[in-house]
């Protein structure tokens, strides 16, 4: 009580032997830890040196040598692109993510009339090209719609008629499918025990669901949803077929208006990374959110 | 009326109501019958402790007083109100009404052998979650009672921390808040210490015998003979599905009158 708290960053303070001993270190609260000892480049080993040159050497040398020129008349179309890649890549795994929980649901525990048609989904998706669905979807169903008067006619129209609906859909299916065997997993693996408790105080159905059982089953989930979003982003280059136009599809227009083939696949290579890196810091930070340890 | 704004902490009711009663209780898993009609009284403030072998079938009728197995044919009636059955087809028989299931449930608080706290809630949240969630109390007023509630168990100062940091006796003295935090007219108890390591047995004993003591009404299944000596008002000893002999807990063990009974005192002691 009596002597003022040092702020969280003044770290002299703390390191003084008059400061109270904290329960908890200081340092847990504070994000950005400032100070820290300075960058020196002579306290890395040298390998890692090297390899930061190669590396940097590397990225100049694509710089100096390879053409750029067409970069700035396709700024705009890269950004775009980019724009839609990510946009897709979010909404199909949130929709795809709401539609694996009855999935898994229904395999783990539902009866007979969920169940079969659910692992039956699963199976069918998991067990078929991405490219097939899409393309059974769009040139398939899509085709369809037109030769019916009242779907031309309906308010829906001006949406079905573009492709990214039917892009949107099959990712959407696509990931639910994976991820629909995943929480069917997830569910299971959730140990009985911790049910019985819930059903044993007299928790309703749904409640024990909403409190417990899908909260478990997400934490235990949660690594290979993160993984299954990597892959979904990598999926997300097959929209290009259906004329949809992402960040892949900006670097076939380049090198059919240019004929430059390996600097905007370069390019993409790196954007594909950089996203990457983000869905993997994304769901570490969630994975954080909840400190629990499983027993 | 039951509905008491007595403290958590104090014995909700100390009429001689009648708490618990079965009667003519069988339970059968496929061929194998477990029980072939036990029957049980437990007014308010009894304390009856439930001792037989392993395979003799208390903890299946713990199980079966709170419908987490579905007794095959018999009667049960907790705080006076008898649970309806309906036939299921198959020769069993289960709840008509769900609903009356989880209200009874309510007012029974378990403690498993194996804990089974939420694994991903603190301790505190674990002791609110039934009150609010189940039973419609206010947060506040559920983390109030919870806070004495830990303080009973001596586990005041782990409130944040989530179960798996905690060592068994730890777990279990929580379990017991949680069971409590419900306020229930009868505390079920199946086999709290078998999970623990001997070291740990006795702080749990402890607090059960606390709860005993202030006239709680307890149904307990154990293998702590000489606990449930001390502690029981009444003792049952179960043999192969059947109450082989019952009574206060001084004629039973100190002049058992079954062969049998004499023989599973000297095993176990």
């Amino acid at each position: 009580m009596g002597a003022p708290r040092p702020a969280i960053g003044e770290r002299g303070a703390l390191m003084s032997n008059t400061a109270p001993k904290l329960e908890t270190p200081l340092d847990t609260f504070s994000i950005h830890k400032e100070g820290g000892p300075p960058f020196r480049l002579r306290d890395m080993p040298p390998h890692r040196i090297v390899l930061v040159l190669i590396g940097l050497a590397l990225v100049a040398s694509a710089a100096i040598f390879m053409r750029w020129d067409w970069l700035p008349s396709y700024g705009g179309l890269i950004l775009q692109g980019l724009w839609r890649t990510i946009w897709i890549l979010v909404v199909t795994v949130v929709l795809g993510f709401l539609l694996a929980v009855p999935l898994g649901l229904a395999q783990a525990a539902g009866p007979a009339i969920f169940a079969i048609p659910a692992r039956w989904f699963c199976t069918v998706i998991r067990g078929t090209p991405l490219l097939l669905q899409l393309w059974l979807l769009y040139y398939g169903l899509g085709s369809l719609f037109p030769q019916y008067p009242w779907i031309r006619g309906s308010e829906l129209w001006p949406y079905l008629r573009q492709a990214w609906p039917y892009a949107v859909l099959a990712l959407t299916l696509s990931y639910a499918g994976y991820e629909g065997e995943v929480m069917r997993g997830a569910f299971a693996g959730v140990p009985k025990g911790q049910l019985e408790a819930a059903r044993a105080f007299g928790m309703r159905r749904f409640t024990i669901l909403r409190r417990i059982w899908l909260p478990q089953a997400i934490h235990r989930a949660l690594p290979t949803l993160a993984g299954e979003a990597v892959l979904q982003l990598k999926s997300t280059p097959l929209v290009a077929t259906i004329t949809v136009v992402d960040l892949y599809s900006v670097a076939s227009r380049v090198r059919q208006d240019t004929f430059i083939t390996y600097e905007p696949l370069l390019l993409l290579a790196a954007g594909y990374l950089i996203i990457t890196g983000i869905i993997v810091f994304l769901f570490r930070k969630l994975e954080r959110l909840i400190p629990s340890r499983l027993g | 009326m039951t509905m008491s704004t007595a403290s958590p902490l104090t014995h909700p009711s100390a009429s001689q109501g009648e708490a618990l009663h079965v009667s003519n209780l069988h339970k059968r898993f496929g061929a194998l019958e477990v029980l072939k009609g036990v029957s049980l009284t437990a007014k308010d403030g009894d304390v009856v402790a439930l001792i037989g072998g392993s395979g003799s079938g208390k903890s299946t009728f713990l199980r079966c007083v709170n419908f987490l197995e579905n007794p095959t044919s018999g009667v049960i009636r907790i705080n006076g109100e008898e649970v309806e059955m309906v036939s299921d087809g198959a020769g069993g028989q289960v709840p008509a009404n769900r609903r009356q299931i989880e209200r009874i449930r309510s007012r029974l608080g378990m403690v498993f052998q194996n804990f089974n706290l939420w694994q991903h809630m603190t301790l505190m949240q674990n002791v609110v979650e039934v009150p609010i969630h189940v039973l419609g109390m206010k947060r506040d007023e559920a983390v109030a009672i919870g806070e004495q509630l830990l303080e009973r168990v001596g586990l005041s100062a782990k409130r944040d921390v989530y179960p798996a940091f905690l060592s068994g006796g730890q777990q279990q003295r929580a379990a017991i808040a949680r069971a409590l935090a419900i306020q229930p007219r009868v505390m079920l108890f199946d086999e709290p210490t078998s999970a623990l390591d001997p070291e740990l047995v006795g702080e749990v004993l402890k607090v059960i015998a606390d709860l005993a003591a202030e006239g709680r009404t307890m149904l307990l299944v154990t293998h702590e003979m000489k606990f449930a000596r001390e502690v029981a008002s009444h003792v049952i000893y179960l043999h192969n599905g059947i109450v082989e002999e019952e009574g206060p807990p001084d004629e039973l063990f100190g002049s058992p009158k079954s062969e049998r009974l004499k023989q599973f005192i000297r095993t176990v002691s």
